[in-house]
């Protein structure tokens, strides 16, 4: 099947990643494996951020449960399309709790990045941000540039829906920057930051 | 079906573990806890698309300080095969509650495949198993699983047989 391309504008992931957790340190992160892990720790390691290696479409999951334990905190999961895609049912059961205070934000390039580029769903029609608007999350909208970072930052921090960003990226390849993929340090890491004991 | 004393001892244990995420698919032999934990202003009650979002959210409840269950049928076990990774690359408390099809005085052969596997994808995944057929075993059995999760931290599941659960009314009545 081919679909007509649209002429859409599209942004460089790092820099969007970057300025906007850049403006959000009291943020807790949640990392969605692949691309999107490795934008995250190039904007700058935190015990905040919990990078996912692996377990395709727990992102979403592991940040609702994070944002339901806490919610006097705003909570941003950041993932890619594929992840996404995966565990998309997540978008209903995220939209059924509803917390003000979780942000998904989908870096989408419309490929598989970490496997060869193969064109994912969104290169041929799939709509993220409708389908988390469809699942019933009451804020979903698309942005393609840097213009629209302001707006998402105001979302984070004011926790007052849980919302689906869906952000544009072009399908650029970019050196790897590997985070630790030592769960058990990163959760113990992440707890401690919260003042959490391990058991 | 009205509810019976094993039902009101699950809930009573995950009440007692101070579990405050019960996340799930539904299953007849869960109604009840997933009924108390709706009326429960202490407990979140979160359904699920597909069983293997409980075991991340499990985890995210945990990075938050929270303790969580997941409740689902032998089925679901196949779906969380992979999510289950979570568990060991992570290490953290996790008690699901399986309720058995496929297995006793079963009727429609679908639930069988999964059914006769669903101890054995557990095993093997990692996670320690316990086990209540009969109505006098649930307590134990719950204490003894939340203990294992909450206070040694490990990753465990319930199975509920489905000789304890009963058969399943098919007439249409």
């Amino acid at each position: 099947m081919s679909m007509p391309t649209p002429i859409v504008q599209r942004v460089n992931r790092r820099p969007f990643v970057q300025r906007v957790l850049d403006a959000v340190p009291e943020a807790l992160v949640v990392t969605g494996l692949g691309s999107p892990t490795f934008d995250v720790f190039a904007a700058g390691d935190r015990a905040t951020n919990f990078y996912l290696w692996g377990a395709m479409g727990g992102a979403v999951p592991v940040g609702l449960g994070l944002a339901l334990a806490q919610p006097e905190r705003s909570v941003v999961v950041v993932t890619g399309d594929g992840e996404m895609l995966m565990g998309i049912g997540s978008l209903a059961s995220a939209a059924v709790q509803a917390p003000k205070n979780l942000t998904i934000v989908v870096l989408d390039n419309g490929h598989f990045g970490e496997t060869g580029m193969q064109p994912s769903h969104t290169s041929f029609g799939t709509d993220l941000s409708a389908i988390a608007a469809g699942a019933g999350i009451s804020r979903s909208f698309r942005v393609g540039s840097l213009d629209c970072v302001p707006k998402l930052i105001d979302v984070i921090r004011s926790r007052s829906a849980t919302t689906f960003c869906q952000v544009l990226v072009e399908p650029e390849e970019l050196p790897r920057t590997l985070p630790p993929r030592d769960g058990i340090y990163v959760k113990e890491r992440f707890r401690a930051a919260l003042g959490f004991q391990p058991f | 079906m009205a509810e019976r004393i094993w039902q009101k001892t699950v809930f009573a244990a995950l009440k007692r573990a101070d579990v405050k995420q019960i996340a799930y698919v539904p299953d007849a032999g869960h109604a009840y806890t997933i009924k108390a934990a709706t009326s429960d202003p202490g407990i979140r009650h979160i359904v699920l698309t597909t069983e293997e979002e409980g075991v991340g959210i499990a985890l995210g409840a945990w990075l938050g300080g929270q303790r969580a269950a997941v409740l689902m049928q032998s089925s679901g076990v196949g779906n969380c095969i992979n999510m289950f990774s979570l568990l060991e690359n992570c290490r953290f408390p996790f008690l699901a509650i399986v309720t058995m099809r496929g297995e006793w005085a079963e009727f429609n052969p679908w639930q069988s495949p999964m059914g006769r596997r669903t101890q054995a994808a557990l095993d093997l995944m990692g996670l320690r198993v316990y086990r209540a057929d009969a109505e006098s075993e649930v307590e134990d059995v719950m204490s003894a699983a939340t203990d294992s999760a909450f206070l040694a931290g490990e990753p465990v599941a319930v199975i509920l047989g489905q000789a304890l659960i009963g058969r399943k009314n098919w007439s249409g009545e």
